[in-house]
């Protein structure tokens, strides 16, 4: 075909000039490349043979210490031998065709990609026989019975998507995700070990990760786990005087003691990095940094609201327990959450 | 000294003991007997000092030490000075000393984001005396005991116990397998491979640089020693191969794309090139 019938842009530029290989005019370099190409294919029974004498004479517990790391020395030849002798079939083939194999360039032409018009008429003139054969068009219910049949098939799938969980009106959200089992009175104890925590036993610097009492009759069951992602906290006793308390929250600590949500507020990855004298408090996922001497605020990273901060008080007995429930909801935002209430800095 | 003159003045027939000469210097050293006694006996730092001669002696020796190698930082009374970064020594106790000694973190070449561990060129009584010192400036965690520290006979029930601590309270820093890890403005999380149960426990209970304290009261001598056994179990078991600082996908990650895919893409460039022509 020429250019004028593919109706190109820009003329064919044709095939390009094919200078010859050093293979393809000195048999010299073509004797060499042969040889090389040969021995590496030779290489591999050998491999495979010592892959084979590893395998049966190696003992499976021998270490080899290389670079400072423990090897499994079976395991470690196993893989060498296996290793370069599938590298040298791969590199032998593509050897053989970039030196011996003639790389002469060949154009192979091809016909246009629609049928000719006779067979194009003959497939719908069998599909009209095949029309009338099925009898729709005399008993037109036929088709729209089933038609309607599997339309109405559709619908239970589609309602069985309610199953993905209930509307979210305000309602249900202020009962779940805006909720958790922290309540007045409710004493913070350490996670794992369940031990109430005192005041008076922690010290300026400590870091305790902690959680609800009442998180231990929930044990065992569904709701466990979703109480607990939501209601775990750390607490954390600084120096009164080196950090900032609002007046707002001067009653939501003891002594320096405070209390956070352990939920990160970008995308709810537990936190627990505090550094001791700056205070910080660091998310390990995309490193979001919070400043616990100051009510929580993001000081670094992608979190765009406070760390929510758990009012606590000492109960008769100088255990430390909440005074309520977070005043905002715990972890990352989601469409509906109002970020009014969150703590900013320069809040009183 | 005043009520002394006034009584004296008002009531003529006190006895004349009262009126004595040495009265009011006896009176004086009485008084301050009592207040140093009252002191010894609330002050639990000045308890020790008091317990024997082989004490003050080791205090001694300890101050000599430090007044060597740690009081240009710490200053002369270890009460720290500001502009070299350098806290005060007052209320750390024998434990910090013992753990910042014993892993060549202190004294410090030169000032830095943080101490790194090197290697420790005190003895060991050395260490004890600096503890001393420092201990008997004021209150803080005393050197343990190994029973406190000591793993040995714990159950596998203990380690498991000790895993899940370690991944509640330690893992944030230093790593689910204690390889250590990064930590803001250039300061790392060590790893604890090297880590003593003794300083493990020294560092757990005094909080060393970043790494908050764990006390007592939120973390027992049983629980702590359960996350030691823990950390001993990991440590004993050889990780396979390269393990590239065991620090995870960060590490591995860079490893596969600059090596892996490095050598591909070579093999790629070496395959549809044309090679030399005649």
């Amino acid at each position: 075909m020429s250019d004028k019938e593919l109706d190109l842009p820009v003329p064919d530029p044709g095939l390009e000039e094919h200078p010859p290989r050093f293979t393809d005019v000195d048999p010299a370099a073509a004797d060499r490349s042969y040889r090389q190409i040969v021995a590496m294919l030779a290489a591999v029974p050998v491999l495979v043979i010592a892959f084979l004498v590893v395998y049966f004479a190696v003992p499976r517990d021998a270490e080899l210490i290389l670079f400072g790391s423990t090897f499994k020395m079976q395991t470690t030849l196993l893989g060498l031998t296996a290793g370069f002798a599938t590298l040298l079939i791969g590199i032998a083939a593509i050897a053989w065709a970039r030196s011996l194999m003639s790389d002469e360039e060949i154009v192979g032409e091809r016909h246009g990609a629609a049928s000719p018009p006779e067979a194009r008429e003959r497939v719908l003139a069998d599909l009209e026989i095949g029309i009338d054969a099925s009898a729709i068009r005399r008993r037109k219910l036929l088709g729209t019975g089933m038609a309607g049949a599997l339309g109405m098939m559709l619908l239970p799938a589609v309602v069985s998507l309610a199953d993905l969980g209930p509307w979210p009106t305000a309602e249900e959200r202020a009962k779940t995700i805006e909720k958790t089992i922290w309540a007045e009175g409710v004493r913070l104890v350490t996670d794992v070990t369940n031990v109430p925590l005192k005041a008076t036993d922690l010290v300026v610097g400590q870091l305790v990760n902690a959680q609800p009492e009442n998180l231990e009759h929930l044990e065992d069951s569904a709701e466990y786990q979703i109480a607990k992602a939501k209601a775990s906290i750390i607490v954390v006793r600084m120096d009164p005087n080196s950090i900032k308390i609002p007046e707002s929250r001067r009653d939501w600590q003891v002594d320096g003691i405070l209390c956070y949500s352990k939920i990160c507020t970008h995308v709810g990855c537990p936190i627990s990095l505090w550094e001791q004298q700056t205070h910080h408090l660091l998310c390990p996922c995309h490193q979001s940094t919070f400043d616990l001497g100051n009510s929580g605020v993001v000081v670094f990273g992608p979190a765009a609201r406070s760390l929510p901060q758990l009012p606590i008080t000492t109960d008769a007995q100088g255990y430390l327990v909440a005074r309520g429930d977070f005043t905002v909801p715990v972890g990352p935002s989601f469409f509906e959450r109002d970020s009014l209430k969150d703590f900013q800095e320069g809040d009183r | 000294m005043r009520f002394l003159a006034r009584g004296g003045r008002s009531s003529k027939d006190r006895t004349s003991l009262r009126r004595h000469r040495a009265a009011r210097p006896v009176l004086l050293l009485l008084s301050l007997f009592l207040v140093g006694a009252t002191y010894a006996a609330v002050s639990p730092a000045t308890e020790s000092v008091a317990d024997g001669a082989a004490d003050a002696q080791l205090i001694a020796q300890g101050k000599a030490l430090f007044s060597q190698n740690c009081a240009s930082c710490h200053g002369l009374g270890g009460e720290g000075l500001a502009q070299q970064g350098a806290p005060a020594l007052t209320n750390v106790g024998a434990a910090a000393v013992d753990f910042q000694v014993s892993t060549g973190r202190m004294p410090m070449a030169n000032p830095l984001v943080q101490a790194p561990a090197k290697e420790n060129t005190f003895t060991e009584d050395e260490i004890a005396a600096l503890a001393a010192y420092v201990a008997s400036l004021g209150q803080g965690p005393a050197i343990p005991t190994e029973d406190q520290y000591n793993p040995a006979g714990m159950s596998p029930e203990d380690v498991s116990r000790g895993g899940e601590l370690f991944r509640t309270n330690c893992s944030a820093c230093h790593n689910f397998k204690g390889a250590g890890g990064a930590l803001p403005n250039g300061a790392v999380a060590p790893s604890l491979q090297n880590a003593t149960p003794k300083q493990i426990l020294e560092a757990l209970r005094t909080g060393p640089g970043q790494m908050p304290i764990f006390a007592e009261g939120a973390l027992p001598d049983e629980n702590a020693k359960q996350v030691i056994a823990y950390i001993e179990q990991v440590n004993a078991v050889p990780a396979a191969g390269l393990s590239l600082g065991g620090l995870g996908p960060v590490a591995e990650g860079f490893w596969a794309w600059v090596a892996g895919i490095g050598s591909l893409v070579l093999f790629a460039v070496w395959i549809a090139s044309r090679g030399a022509r005649a």
